[in-house]
C-alpha cells in the first residue's frame, strides 16, 4: 500500500498519521474515538458499581439499559433535530443515530439491582452488588 | 461492537488555560444551522445545569461558558475513565446583523439551543418603483 504524504511535506508525522488513519478505518485496529459511543466512566465501590456516560440531547425515554449476567448494555438513539426546509448547515460537529455499548461488570447482576438516572444529559447507572457475589471474609481459627 | 452513530469529533480540550481549581476546559461540540429568519446553534454541554450557563455578547463575540457539576457517585472511586469532566467554553464571532436583544437560549438535556434572529434592518427589503 502506498502512503502519499497528506498535508505539509516537512511534517515528519504526516506519514505516521496517514498510516494510523488507514489502520483505524480498516477496522483491524481498535479505535477508541470512532467506534465506541458513548464514552463511559466506571466507578467502583465495595457495594456497587456506577457507569456514567455523556449523552447530551438524548431524552431519557430513548435510552435502553439492560443487564444480563455480568454484561450491562446501554443502547439508544439520538434523533437529528428538526430542521426547516431550505436551511443551510454551517457546522455539524455533533453525531446522530443509533448507538449501543456493552460493558462487562465484575459481578453478575439482575435488572432489579440497576438504577439509572439522566441529569442534564449525563446518564448515571448504579448497579448494586448482589449479596451472594460479595467477597466473604473467612475467619481463621486458632488451633 | 456497533458504531452506527456518526461520531464526528472527540471531546476536545480548549487552548484556554485551566480553571482556578485545576480542571480542564472543554470545547462544546456545536451544530450551526441557518434559516431565512436567522441562525440557530446547538451546543453540547453535558453535565451543565440551566443555571450554570453564562452567555455573553460583547463586541460581536458571543461567548458561552458552562460550569459542570461533578458526577462522582457517593462512596465510589473512579476505576476506568474514557472521558474527562470539566467546564465548557467556546466563543463565536457574529456578523453584525443580529439583534442582541432578541437572542434566545434554551437548555435541555445538556444541549444549549441558541436562536439568533436577524435584525429587522437586514431582512431583505423590497423597494417599490413608482411610475412617473
Amino acid at each position: 500500500m502506498l502512503y502519499p504524504i497528506r498535508g505539509r511535506r516537512n511534517d515528519p508525522f504526516a506519514l505516521m498519521r496517514s498510516m494510523m488513519h488507514d489502520l483505524e478505518s480498516s477496522g483491524v485496529w481498535p479505535s477508541t474515538s470512532r467506534v465506541t459511543f458513548p464514552a463511559v466512566n466506571v466507578w467502583q465501590g465495595p457495594d456497587a458499581i456506577a457507569v456514567t456516560a455523556e449523552l447530551p440531547g438524548i431524552e431519557a425515554d430513548n435510552v435502553e439499559i439492560s443487564v444480563k449476567g455480568n454484561v450491562l448494555t446501554v443502547s439508544g438513539e439520538r434523533k437529528a433535530p428538526a430542521i426547516p426546509e431550505g436551511a443551510r448547515w454551517h457546522r455539524n460537529e455533533r453525531g446522530y443515530g443509533k448507538f449501543s455499548r456493552a460493558i462487562r461488570l465484575p459481578f453478575a447482576a439482575t435488572d432489579d439491582k440497576v438504577e439509572a438516572r439522566m441529569i442534564n444529559g449525563v446518564l448515571r447507572i448504579v448497579v448494586s452488588r448482589p449479596e451472594e457475589t460479595k467477597p466473604r471474609r473467612i475467619d481463621v481459627k486458632a488451633a | 461492537m456497533t458504531g452506527d452513530i456518526t461520531q464526528a469529533t472527540e471531546k476536545t480540550p480548549t487552548d484556554a488555560p485551566e480553571t482556578r481549581t485545576g480542571g480542564r476546559i472543554y470545547r462544546p461540540l456545536t451544530d450551526i444551522v441557518e434559516t431565512d429568519q436567522g441562525v440557530s446553534m446547538m451546543l453540547e454541554l453535558p453535565g451543565v445545569g440551566p443555571d450554570h450557563v453564562e452567555i455573553t455578547l460583547e463586541n460581536r463575540v458571543l461567548t458561552v461558558r458552562g460550569k459542570v457539576e461533578q458526577t462522582q457517585p457517593d462512596n465510589l472511586q473512579l476505576a476506568y475513565a474514557e472521558y474527562g469532566e470539566g467546564d465548557f467554553e467556546r466563543a463565536f464571532s457574529l456578523s453584525e446583523d443580529f439583534d442582541p436583544d432578541r437572542i434566545e437560549a434554551e437548555m435541555r438535556n445538556g444541549v444549549l439551543t441558541l436562536t439568533l434572529p436577524r435584525s429587522a434592518e437586514t431582512q431583505p427589503r423590497r423597494i417599490a418603483v413608482r411610475g412617473a
